[in-house]
């Protein structure tokens, strides 16, 4: 047995997109603990809800992470929603659900082309990006932006989208579908992918409960845990939502779970799309959450489950707002993961449990 | 198993046309909604401070007495709340971004005064006012006409 080292990874590492520190102890190249320590990126987003009213915070809401920021968005106006005992139109809960997916979309794909890019699959990255752009397009089209989209607002959506925008929707993903395929081929057949992922990073069903796990990475480990499942707002109109999992619970199972998801989530998309009802998209809000008023919600972003929680003071300000982002759970089951791999296996393993720190510290 | 799954998509790839475009020769077309830059159409202000209000992050300051309406694009997130509460509609998004700036400044637009209006934008005010007196005679002419109808 040799001496264990301490080796520093982070926060500046090629495969990280965010400042995660870990702390690995090592010995003979194999890791036998993994400290994580993060803190480089807290900007005290909450505490902001007492300086700015409770319609402008929505804007400071989808800053807190730049790939999830439409579901940010979305859960923070429901929850207050919820507090103020606001029913918004039908058709608002179809549009938010619509970006919701298609943000879904382009979150995995930009994740799918980090992990091609960690394992050293460097044309499997350009194509995922290349996709992802295509949807980056629609969003520019139909919110007006590509990043921050500023388009929900507390009692609805801001724009709305015309059957022409939605017949384009159509076509584009359609063609994104075909394409999608064969990258989708590559990533669960590939002999270069599979050296790489499989039975790497283990994660067990049990181990995945104890940590709770949540999102794709606790479905790779046969955690039947979606939120989307629950029929909140517009997936309640979907006919028939079943969860992808998976049971091996290694790299391999979570590249496949988030790769089978984005094709489920082009078809919620053509599904509510076909569905969507007419009317309005925004109901007027006036006056300010009552004092006491407490909201809890709970919203499946692409990254898993997102928890959302606040309490109103009587005035324009809220009281309190808390977001448990889906890293915050995850991080606690990658170190799991971590103990007893290969140290060159860190990178990928660190990557498919898709660290977004700027969610976790806010 | 299997290598090489990629091939097909990669082989393919070198008889399109490329994705990237030649930035800054060539630019894409920005489409309709994009959320480029506020304009405001001073003429139309009443300079209630609303936007100023509404604003997220403070980039608008109306002067009411000075007159002037002044946003600082650098602060500015391109929400579109001013947008969606001026009350006159004179505030837009322009879907063109604002062109880059090597020092950050404050825009300020002055609301012009009644003096330095133009003769042409005098003589329309005056049109409308005819206009209105007009109407209003008329609608004094007819109640007078009905009240006597009555009687």
């Amino acid at each position: 047995m040799g001496k264990a080292t301490v080796i520093p990874f982070g926060p500046q590492h090629p495969v990280l997109p965010e400042p995660l520190h870990l702390d690995l102890v090592v010995e003979d190249e194999v890791v036998i603990e993994a400290i994580p320590q993060i803190g480089f990126v807290h900007r005290g987003l909450e505490r902001l809800v007492q300086t700015r009213d409770y319609h402008q915070f929505i804007y400071i809401a989808e800053r807190i992470c730049g790939i999830c920021a439409f579901g940010h968005s979305m859960g923070y106006a429901e929850t207050v929603e919820k507090l103020m005992g606001i029913e918004i139109p039908p058709r608002a809960e179809f549009l938010r659900a619509v970006w919701h997916e298609l943000s879904r979309v382009h979150s995995h794909l930009l994740w799918m082309g980090l992990a091609a890019d960690a394992f050293g699959f460097e044309s499997l990255f350009m194509h995922c990006w290349r996709l992802r752009e295509r949807i980056l397009d629609l969003f520019e089209a139909t919110t007006g932006g590509r990043v921050i989209f500023s388009v929900v607002k507390v009692g609805g959506v801001t724009r709305d989208i015309s059957p022409d925008m939605f017949e384009r929707f159509a076509t584009t993903l359609s063609g994104i579908k075909g394409e999608y395929n064969q990258i989708c081929k590559a990533f669960l057949t590939d002999a270069s992918v599979k050296n790489r992922t499989v039975d790497v990073g283990t994660i067990s069903q049990q181990a995945a409960l104890d940590q709770c796990m949540v999102g794709p990475f606790a479905r790779a480990s046969n955690v039947n845990n979606d939120i989307r499942a629950l029929g909140n707002g517009a997936y309640g109109a979907l006919s028939d939502f079943k969860p992808i999992l998976d049971s091996q619970g290694d790299c391999y199972a979570r590249v496949k779970v988030r790769a089978l998801e984005v094709l489920q989530s082009i078809d919620i998309i053509n599904e509510l799309i076909a569905q969507i009802p007419a009317g309005d998209i925004a109901v007027e809000v006036k006056g300010s959450p009552a004092l006491g008023a407490e909201a809890s919600n709970v919203l499946e972003q692409p990254r898993g489950e997102c928890y959302y929680y606040a309490r109103g003071n009587g005035t324009k300000n809220l009281e309190r707002m808390r977001m448990r982002t889906p890293t915050s759970q995850n991080l606690a089951g990658m170190t799991t993961a971590l103990a007893g791999c290969d140290l060159a296996d860190v990178n990928m393993i660190v990557l498919t449990i898709d660290p977004c720190i700027s969610c976790t510290e806010r | 198993m299997g290598s090489f799954k990629l091939g097909k998509m990669t082989f393919g790839s070198l008889f399109k046309k490329p994705e990237t475009i030649l930035y800054p020769v060539q630019t894409r077309p920005a489409p309709l909604g994009l959320k480029g830059h506020i304009q405001v159409a001073i003429v139309d202000c009443i300079l209630c401070g609303i936007c100023m209000k509404r604003c997220p992050t403070g980039a608008i300051k109306v002067d009411k007495p000075a007159a002037t309406w002044s946003i600082d694009r650098f602060r500015c997130v391109q929400c579109g709340s001013c947008v969606r509460e001026c009350p006159k509609s004179c505030l837009a998004m322009d879907p063109n971004y604002a062109k880059p700036q090597t020092q950050k400044s404050i825009e300020s637009v002055s609301k012009p005064t009644a003096s330095e209006s133009s003769e042409e934008e005098k003589a329309a005010k005056e049109a409308l006012e005819a206009k209105k007196a007009a109407k209003i005679k008329a609608a004094l002419e007819a109640k007078a006409a009905r009240e006597k109808n009555l009687t």
